[in-house]
């Protein structure tokens, strides 16, 4: 099947091969905005604990749509498009904040925390003279409103009229990991936002590449923060979409890197304060240090050791993405976790150990590809299936990602 | 106002800032009281209060291992900063040491010659004088004006 706008088409391999073109088309970056991103997913809108009062409100993405969440006089939860019924200006021009309407600073139209209009400046006019027809319906204009569904402290919003109920939508696995991490009440400790010079499907790709983790991050593999040679497994959902990629603490001190001979085994490299950044605790009490998950399309939780983020990943154009990255930790955490937190956020982040290398290797990928028209990259490790597995040496959960992306866009 | 004062935390800063602009990065724990604090934040976290930072070390030994770790095991392009600084503002004076803010910008250069604003904000330094140690940071607080760094910040700032 054809899409309608490039006429491009899958490689005849499937899965295992994915065309470069994807990552630089712009009719097809436009599709995807319409048909996934507005279309039939959820999307991450921000924490619960973002809005923490009543009237509370939190710029956010619907992909390349801007919205407002917010929390109204009642504590329901909305999400709306920040865009005036009027002539398109931005609603809310605040990151944050608490308001008991939203009033376009244009021409001073006003709206009702759920993203209803309200209040039409002049409307009858002055004294008899000018404002708009009675049969003008501006409501009609108003900005699309977005189904919101809150799980485990998490918003998210969806603007799909076929769109499953959200936690059908995860599945039992992704509902199951996620309460894992979200195990009591969040509280934010902090947030910034990196700009990755790349397409975002480059980013989330990498995200769900459990083979390069060990291989590009040294810091990883020399402090056995994650080998591949320890105990862990992927978990791919059925749709192929969201990911789990999780390992546990324990070491079984294989040496196979070393023995392969890979840079990122430097037997040599040494920490003079490793318990300050890799001491931890295990809160979870099930010996998982480390779990990386995604929901299709741009959402990541993390956990690694006792450092917890979501990650926004919004599509900025073709070739620019930006990651929000909130950190959290809960509402009963003591002063030594709480601090734990903050030195283990080291490991995160644009200028984190391990998370530095993904947002170049992304771009590394945009600039490498800028002539290969027609190539294809190889997506063959662990074969060409999208079924979870014990191995990590494997490419299924970026295959689970093709699955997915191919069926939304009709590819 | 007191001259001495001001020329004593540009003076620290210049250096601090040649080292890293110089690629003397192992030189750059240095600049720090051994039980000193470093770190980077963004204003927006300092607005809300809250207490992440996108770098953090509290000891010497941290800040040696940030080096370590960008010389051994991190991969990032090659990429040099330059620093420019602005006349230190002294906000309090104690009886051992000088505490001043000090905003900053700095470019980066990278491999292939792109060069551009890569950050600016404020040094919120704590200065220590003594004998033995000469003028050193107990404290210095990078906060960042805007929230978004550009693909990654490996060399401190």
């Amino acid at each position: 099947m054809n899409i309608h706008t490039s006429g491009r088409q899958w490689p005849a391999e499937g899965l295992t091969r994915v065309p470069y073109w994807i990552y630089s088309d712009r009719a097809l970056y436009d599709e995807e905005q319409e048909r996934i991103f507005r279309g039939n997913t959820w999307t991450f809108l921000c924490m619960e604990a973002e809005l923490p009062r009543p009237n509370s409100f939190r710029a956010s993405n619907l992909g390349d749509m801007p919205v407002v969440v917010t929390r109204d006089a009642n504590g329901v939860i909305h999400a709306f498009e920040n865009r005036c019924a009027h002539r398109g200006s931005l609603l809310c021009l605040k990151e944050r904040g608490e308001a008991r309407e939203i009033v376009c600073v244009y021409h001073n139209w006003t709206y009702d925390l759920a993203g209803n209009l309200t209040g039409v400046a002049f409307r009858r006019g002055i004294a008899g003279k000018g404002g708009m027809p009675s049969d003008c319906k501006p409501e009609q204009h108003a900005p699309r409103q977005l189904q919101v569904e809150v799980f485990a402290g998490l918003v998210f919003g969806t603007l799909g009229r076929n769109t499953p109920p959200l936690e059908q939508y995860l599945g039992p696995d992704h509902v199951a990991r996620i309460c894992r991490v979200m195990r009591a009440p969040a509280k934010v400790i902090g947030g910034y936002s990196q700009i990755i010079p790349s397409n975002w499907k480059l980013y989330i790709e990498n995200v769900k590449d459990s083979y390069h983790a060990s291989l590009l991050h040294m810091f990883f593999t020399t402090f056995r923060l994650n080998r591949l040679s320890q105990k862990g497994g992927l978990v791919v959902s059925e749709t192929g979409g969201h990911h789990i990629s999780y390992s546990m603490t324990q070491d079984i001190a294989g040496k196979e890197y070393e023995q392969a001979g890979l840079r990122s085994a430097n037997e040599t490299y040494r920490l003079e304060a490793p318990d300050m950044l890799l001491k931890n605790v295990d809160e979870f009490r099930d010996g998982i240090g480390l779990q990386i998950l995604t929901v299709f399309p741009g959402f990541v939780l993390q956990q690694i050791r006792n450092c917890l983020a979501v990650r926004r990943v919004v599509p900025r154009g073709l070739d620019k993405t930006e990651l929000v990255w909130t950190c959290f930790g809960f509402t009963t955490d003591d002063d030594a976790l709480a601090e734990l937190r903050l030195r283990q956020a080291n490991l995160i982040g644009p200028a984190g150990f391990i998370s530095m290398e993904d947002g170049a290797a992304a771009g590394f990928v945009q600039r490498g590809v800028a002539g290969a028209g027609t190539e294809v990259s190889l997506v063959e490790m662990g074969g060409c299936g999208t079924a979870s597995e014990e191995s990590r040496v494997s490419e299924a959960a970026v295959r689970g990602f093709w699955k997915d992306y191919r069926r939304h866009m009709g590819l | 106002m007191n001259i001495d004062h001001i020329a004593r935390v540009a003076d620290l800063n210049a250096r601090y800032a040649d080292a890293i602009d110089t690629d003397r990065l192992e030189a750059w724990p240095d600049f720090f009281l051994e039980d000193g604090r470093y770190r980077i934040t963004t204003a927006e976290n300092v607005a809300q209060g809250l207490p992440l930072s996108l770098m953090y070390a509290t000891s010497g030994a941290m800040l040696r291992d940030r080096v370590t770790a960008l010389r051994e095991a991190n991969i990032y392009e090659s990429q040099r900063y330059r620093h420019v600084l602005g006349t230190p503002l002294i906000t309090a004076v104690e009886a051992n040491g000088l505490r001043a803010k000090t905003s900053f910008m700095v470019a980066r250069v990278m491999r292939i010659g792109d060069t551009m604003l890569f950050a600016t904000g404020c040094y919120e330094d704590h200065v220590v004088m003594n004998a033995r140690d000469g003028a050193r940071f107990a404290e210095k607080t990078v906060i960042l004006d805007s929230r978004q760094i550009d693909t990654l910040l490996a060399i401190p700032l």
